[in-house]
């Protein structure tokens, strides 16, 4: 024991854990600032792509897209947007960045693409089976067709897509954009088995794969069990059966009167498809309060914006049956109350049972994994709820040879995070086929370049706008709700899509921070237009986030620690709500501050192959 | 100089004050100024004070010359009262609009050639007279506007940006003050605040003439190595004498100090000063002890900082000249004419 630790000890006082200077060169920490990027399971780098639309290089913009999420077009209309509750926009203003929009944009606008199309190389001689040909297979097979393997789609559907087609009604989504962005990773060559059932892995394992890809989704709706069930048979339909149904056109009508049970997106797609299908009253009914609806805020204003009545905190008891038929449902109210550990419990009120009078119900209460066809003595390890064991990262099972992604691997989830497990299930299968470390990832691809263009000019934009987020253009309701084909969003226009992206605070144009420059001269401080910048005497991070000139309260935002300064102190910025508006960097006399975009390109399986 | 206007958008935890402000309702138009120029900073410093004393911007007047510092009122408190004057005349200018409106608090802000060069008879004067007012001087000792000259605050062996040796002895404006008989004499430092606030907060709170000067380097033409107003030399050099706390009238005093280590003074307002004394022997009430301890640093090539100097008991000059305490503005015909009775009467007493 020194004698500095000696002394400490009788002094019973911890030494002093001053913050460390913080290590701009590790990719996480600019990454984590743009809080959109960090956000999107994918890793798009949204602010370059909102710029290249800002400067309607459309078909660039399309590009960073479609290599990081492969479905611009789908995205842009369906994404559930995970970038827009992390966008710092969302912090200094009532709302955030309409992200997902935009990306349409890109999609909407852009040039010819044929010739972006990446090179397929020769054929590998290795084969592997895609088994469903949803988002998370079509991922697997874009990443491994150009890079030569043979890529076998099965699917039970007549087409490509999964959920994408039998889940997202048309008037979402398009058939022909869906096609579009799906035919052409099919298109690079994919063999493709549709209405094929796949009943045994085992069978496809037998066949001569050097991998295989599981990509089957969550299809199995669940259904409710309560009283009068079973007699209602006809007018009881599982939602996403439903929905597939009407996406294949064998449903075309429904009654007048419908109820919708479940508070998700699927209730939202549910209700809106009955509203178009002949339902004049339709009515969506949640056990939980309208607040804590799953369903995305925005689906449950397009729903409501239909005249589609929500009825939240009602419990269904049991089914009204006359002569066999169903007229109505009875609920019990309900109110919800929590206990100390913040758990929801929902209470009955006392009041009297309501009854809502149906010809028909959807029930749309969440959909689950089904494995029948996987069988269990083939190497491959179910847990305890009945999943496959899939390791988070390389999206491997416990038999190696097969990898699971989308829905299939952790239960129901977006698109964005179907094709993000595509990625990395890609890189596994590839060092796997070659039979490398699959724990092995390819490393992002990261740039950070200075934008000085003069004095105080730089080659992005940094002249903050001060407009409010649009709102998209919607069509017209009475035709709308006329026809299931008609696309409701019409999508921003170019002079709308400039604005919206001109509301992007360029969060990817980091400010770094060079200490020996600094004459610490307050400039930056005195300018800075949130308060960000400070210089203060170093201490343990929760001393130091109390003491900045506006105390930083979010502790999953990062602070910005530069070395000691001349005087003893240090340069601390909180991340949190910097505009990235480069006044610092104007301001300062000695060039301390620089503005460098940071580029980030999330590892995919090309990379790997590059390096190795 | 920036192109761009500082973005409208602030912190949205930004504090508030007593009238529901934020720091950010204190500004003023963005800065022209060389970027890194230790004005920005004394603006900056201004806006705080103003902020945290809850100052309506509309009972504020900005007054100044012609200088790099005396654009600077256009740079913090845009919603208040200004005139930007002819080249050191501004004394003379903030004299006549105090008499015209004293319920207006006055911030005068100067530079070093518009103080002790052209104007400084003028400022001689305003302080002479105790002129109930906030006088800064931004003091670089250069003139930057004209391409970096000696002015007449740059110290004897103060070198020029290429090596120029500087003929004349320099003028310690502080020191000049405190002789002239200003009741509130400090000095600060542009790259300070923490010294900076504080002394403007209780300027401001004071009646009659409050003199800071705040050494504020000129990062174009100033603040090379051999000048004694760089930022390196002036850390280095800096000694602070005194170490100013501004409690507001209804706040409680806290923290605790060692007996005789601290002097309390309540101002007009009722506010309090309490100042550390840094230097145990430094009494700032004494303006002959005073200006002997500036002068000793001065001696040993250092600057002595914090508040030097200051006096209650003085009166101000509306006081002194024994006039009405309203605003002359708001004198009426009736009460400038005298009605033919009282004009009787007072030809009467002359007979």
């Amino acid at each position: 024991m020194s004698l500095e630790e000696q002394t400490e000890k009788k002094e019973n006082r911890p030494r002093a854990p001053y913050m460390k200077p913080t290590d701009i060169s590790d990719p996480n920490y600019f990454h984590k600032v743009v809080d959109c990027q960090w956000a999107c399971p994918a890793h798009t780098p949204v602010p370059e792509y909102i710029r290249m639309i800002a400067q309607q290089r459309y078909t660039e913009a399309y590009m960073i897209n479609w290599e990081s999420n492969v479905f611009p077009g789908v995205l842009g209309r369906t994404c559930d947007r995970p970038c827009e509750p992390a966008c710092r926009r969302g912090r200094i203003e009532e709302k955030p960045v309409a992200i997902c929009r935009l990306k349409r944009v890109a999609a909407d606008h852009r040039g010819d693409i044929e010739h972006l199309m990446p090179d397929i190389a020769p054929k590998n001689g290795r084969r592997v089976a895609c088994i469903g040909g949803g988002p998370a297979s079509l991922t697997v097979a874009r990443d491994l067709i150009p890079l030569g393997y043979e890529v076998v789609v099965f699917d039970r559907d007549s087409r490509g897509g999964g959920m994408m087609r039998s889940q997202i009604p048309a008037f979402r989504l398009p058939e022909s954009v869906l096609n579009e962005e799906v035919d052409r990773i099919l298109n690079f060559g994919a063999e493709t088995h549709f209405n094929y059932d796949v009943t045994s892995l085992k069978k496809v394992l037998d066949e001569n794969f050097d991998a295989v890809f599981v990509g089957t989704g969550a299809p199995k709706g669940r259904d409710i069990d309560i009283p009068g069930r079973l007699e209602v048979q006809d007018n009881f339909h599982i939602g996403i059966d439903w929905l597939m149904s009407v996406a294949f056109e064998h449903t075309s009508k429904i009654g007048k009167k419908v109820v919708v049970l479940g508070g998700g997106n699927t209730a939202m797609d549910c209700c809106r498809t009955a509203k178009r299908l002949g339902g004049e009253d339709v009515k969506v009914i949640v056990r939980s309060p309208f607040d804590e609806m799953k369903a995305s805020p925005w689906e449950i204003e397009d729903a409501q914006s239909e005249d589609i009545e929500i009825l939240n905190n009602h419990v269904p008891e049991r089914f009204l049956v006359e002569n066999g038929k169903l007229t109505g449902i009875v609920f019990q109210k309900v109110k919800p109350e929590y206990d100390e550990t913040g758990r929801r419990k929902l209470v009955p009120t006392g009041d009297d049972p309501v009854v809502v009078a149906c010809d028909d119900v959807l029930c749309a209460i969440g959909q689950e994994n089904h494995f029948p066809w996987i069988e269990r003595d083939i190497g491959l390890e179910f847990d305890e709820w009945d999943m496959p064991v899939v390791d988070r990262t390389t999206f491997q099972s416990t038999n190696p040879r097969v990898f699971f992604g989308g829905d299939a691997a952790f239960g129901p989830e977006n698109i964005i995070w179907a094709v993000a497990h595509g990625h990395q299930a890609a890189i596994s299968i590839d060092q796997f086929c070659q039979s490398k470390d699959i724990n092995e990832r390819p490393a992002p691809d990261v740039t950070l370049i200075s934008q000085k263009m003069g004095m105080h000019e730089w080659s992005y934009h940094n002249d903050i706008s001060n407009e409010e987020r649009y709102a998209v253009p919607h069509a017209e309701k009475v035709s709308a709700l006329k026809d299931i084909k008609l696309e409701v969003e019409l999508g921003f226009d170019e002079r709308m899509a400039f604005e919206e992206a001109m509301r992007c605070l360029n969060c990817d144009v980091q400010t770094v921070f060079e200490d020996v420059k600094c004459i610490e001269c307050d400039a930056c401080v005195d300018i800075c237009p949130v308060d960000c910048i400070n210089f203060i005497k170093n201490g343990d991070e929760k001393d130091v986030r109390s003491r900045l000139r506006v105390p930083a309260l979010d502790e999953d935002q990062s602070l910005y620690v530069s070395d000691t300064l001349p005087t003893g102190r240090v340069m601390v910025k909180d991340e949190d709500v910097c505009l990235h508006c480069g006044l610092c960097a104007e301001r300062c006399p000695t060039a301390a501050w620089d503005m460098n975009q940071f580029l980030l390109k999330e590892g995919q399986a090309k990379n790997q192959r590059q390096v190795a | 100089m920036s192109y761009i206007a500082k973005p409208k958008f602030h912190h949205p935890n930004l504090p508030r004050n007593g009238l529901g402000l934020t720091r950010r309702d204190y500004e003023g138009a963005m800065s022209t100024l060389c970027a890194g120029c230790g004005h920005d900073s004394v603006s900056a410093a201004i806006v705080e004070a103003c902020f945290e004393l809850n100052l309506p911007a509309h009972k504020l007047a900005k007054m100044s010359g012609i200088g790099c510092s005396s654009k600077t009122p256009t740079y913090f408190l845009s919603k208040s009262h200004g005139f930007n004057s002819v080249h050191g005349r501004m004394p003379s200018v903030a004299t006549g609009a105090n008499l015209a409106n004293n319920e207006l608090k006055y911030i005068g802000v100067s530079g070093d050639g518009d103080t002790a060069s052209i104007g400084f008879g003028q400022f001689a004067h305003a302080v002479r007279r105790q002129v109930d007012m906030l006088y800064i001087v931004e003091n670089n000792g250069t003139y930057g506007l004209t391409k970096g000259q000696f002015s007449a605050t740059n110290d004897r062996v103060s070198l020029g940006r290429k090596g120029q040796k500087n003929a004349f002895d320099s003028i310690d404006l502080a020191a000049m003050a405190i002789q002239l008989g200003a009741s509130f004499v400090g000095r600060g430092f542009s790259g300070d605040k923490e010294q900076l606030v504080p002394m403007i907060k209780a300027a401001l709170s004071h009646k009659g003439f409050a003199f800071i000067d705040v050494i504020s380097p000129c990062v174009t033409f100033n603040n090379h190595n051999g000048s004694t107003k760089s930022f390196e030399f002036f850390r280095d050099n800096e000694r602070s004498i005194t170490a100013t706390d501004y409690i507001a009238p209804r706040e409680s005093i806290t923290a605790e100090y060692e007996e005789g280590s601290v002097i309390d003074v309540t101002l007009h307002d009722s506010s309090k000063v309490r100042l550390r004394k840094l230097d145990a022997n430094y009494d700032p009430s004494d303006s002959a002890a005073a200006l002997q301890h500036i002068m000793k640093h001065e001696e040993l090539g250092e600057v002595a900082t914090g508040l030097l100097y200051l006096n209650v008991e003085d009166t101000e000059l509306k006081e002194k000249m024994d006039m009405v305490n309203v605003p002359l503005n708001s004198l009426g015909v009736a009460e400038l004419r005298p009605d033919s009775n009282k004009l009787e009467s007072i030809n009467k007493s002359l007979r």
